[in-house]
């Protein structure tokens, strides 16, 4: 459950939409289902007493949000913010993608996020209502009673090794700042290097010949703000999904992953919302560990103005070649 | 000798100031090297893109070679010290993805160094055409 209430940001966004320092809030809405909350943009107290949401399945990144919303705004946009969400926003700043003076950050704690292929698992199919209270109460379609769960049994992969419980940035902070976190985080990829090649093959093979090439990863990257996508390139013959043994949904993927290595900020928004639940996040931190073990311990978005791994060198840097060597 | 031996394709991305002019000293020199090498030449080492790379093995080549200044002499000041952090990433991404990790190389060539770069592409090409075929990268719709 979320220490803070809704009842709480609603009453910081009047005051602040009141005394017009903000002009719009970002902040969360119902979709569909109780479940799937999307990100809305509202412009008055009213909107937001009757769509505002805050509960267990505010997942959502806002930080790229900014850089389309902050473009068109006039006046500031109230956003709010949980610890990940700080990195990413830090990272954007640093990559100069949208303007800090057109937002105003509030930061808001985060107790994880519930996962909704959990939640199914325990309460089965058919879920017409969901309550976030203390507990998760879940009404389906087919049971007589509701089924309660416990928040921190379903809690999303990447909340499980949360990185951080401190924001990084903020104008504002509700509730109390949390630490960064000694994090598990890196305990899968290590398990995966530790198989052997076949096997690792066998395993992307069948995790990422699940891929349709929707590009939901790539349009909710936080560090994917490109206007112009290689992967938008019809002439390159590799825009749509192919046979599903193909090399093709790799390469997707081990350049989505490149070209955000060093600015990923480990967000985990990309594993969230594949449709097919591959754990993309994986390769991002894959790059990440590879990083940190190369080149120093970095977290991209720790602080803004920072030099990526990636534009950066020393003249005695490992060789290529001796990565092999490394893993073995 | 066998006829119907299979020629494995090689695609080697060369900078323009120190390994193409190597490759130049080992024509001139009268070095054997084989001719499964397709050389690609490009401004700096620093040019090729990871996707050249992903691409060049999609489209059939059986192993990449990328060939580069010494770090230190690069044409443009660091342009190569960036293909160093660039490359060892993406060759242990290969590797995590579980694709044999032969088949990818970073050379430093100097153009003085012609008998290097000899050498070099006939060890490459050897150990390229014992992994045989490349299955693992290829893509039909791509392949030529």
């Amino acid at each position: 459950m979320q220490k803070i209430t809704r009842d709480a940001l609603i009453e910081k966004a009047a005051a602040l939409l009141e005394n017009g320092t903000v002009s719009a809030v970002l902040g969360w809405k119902r979709g569909e289902f109780d479940y799937d909350v999307t990100p809305a943009v509202f412009n008055s107290i009213d909107e937001m007493k009757e769509g505002f949401v805050w509960n267990d399945f505010c997942g959502a990144n806002f930080s790229k949000y900014l850089v389309s919303k902050t473009k068109k705004a006039e006046g500031k946009i109230l956003v709010f913010l949980k610890p990940c969400d700080t990195y990413s926003f830090n990272q954007l700043l640093t990559e100069h993608r949208f303007d800090r003076e057109k937002v105003y950050a509030v930061g808001i704690p985060c107790e994880g996020m519930a996962d909704i292929d959990k939640i199914r698992e325990i309460a089965g199919d058919g879920i017409s209502k969901i309550e976030c209270g203390e507990k998760i109460t879940v009404t389906t379609l087919y049971a007589d009673e509701p089924v309660v769960i416990e928040c921190e049994k379903v809690l999303e992969g990447r909340c499980e090794s949360c990185k951080s419980k401190a924001h990084v940035a903020y104008d504002e902070l509700m509730g109390d700042e949390g630490e960064v976190l000694d994090s598990n985080r890196f305990d899968e990829v290590a398990r995966l290097e530790a198989m052997s090649a076949e096997e690792r093959f066998a395993f992307w093979q069948n995790e990422l010949s699940k891929c349709i090439r929707c590009n939901a990863c790539r349009d909710i990257c936080p560090a994917c703000t490109c206007e112009k996508c290689v992967f938008g390139n019809p002439n390159s013959g590799v825009e749509n999904k192919a046979i599903s043994d193909s090399f093709e949904e790799k390469m997707f993927h081990i350049i989505r992953a490149f070209h955000v290595a060093g600015r990923c900020t480990d967000c985990g928004e990309c594993s969230r919302v594949c449709p097919q639940n591959i754990p993309l996040h994986l390769l991002n931190r894959k790059f990440i560990k590879d990083i940190n073990s190369f080149y120093g311990e970095y977290q991209a978005g720790a602080e803004v103005g920072s030099r990526a791994p990636l534009v950066n060198y020393t003249t005695e840097d490992l060789e290529p070649g001796e990565v092999f060597a490394k893993g073995e | 000798m066998q006829v119907n031996e299979r020629k494995p394709l090689i695609v080697a991305f060369c900078c323009n100031w120190c390994s193409y002019a190597g490759a130049d000293l080992a024509g001139n020199n009268r070095l054997n090297y084989p001719a499964d090498v397709k050389i690609i030449r490009v401004p700096c080492s620093c040019r090729v893109n990871p996707m050249f790379v992903l691409r060049a093995f999609q489209r059939g080549a059986d192993g990449v070679i990328i060939c580069g200044c010494h770090p230190g002499d690069c044409h443009y000041t660091s342009g190569n010290y960036y293909t160093r952090r660039r490359m060892a990433l993406l060759f242990s991404m290969l590797d995590f993805l579980g694709i044999e990790k032969e088949r990818t190389r970073v050379e430093w060539v100097s153009a003085a160094e012609g008998a290097k770069f000899a050498a070099t592409m006939n060890d490459f090409v050897e150990k390229v055409t014992a992994l045989g075929e490349n299955k693992r990268l290829e893509d039909l719709r791509c392949k030529r």
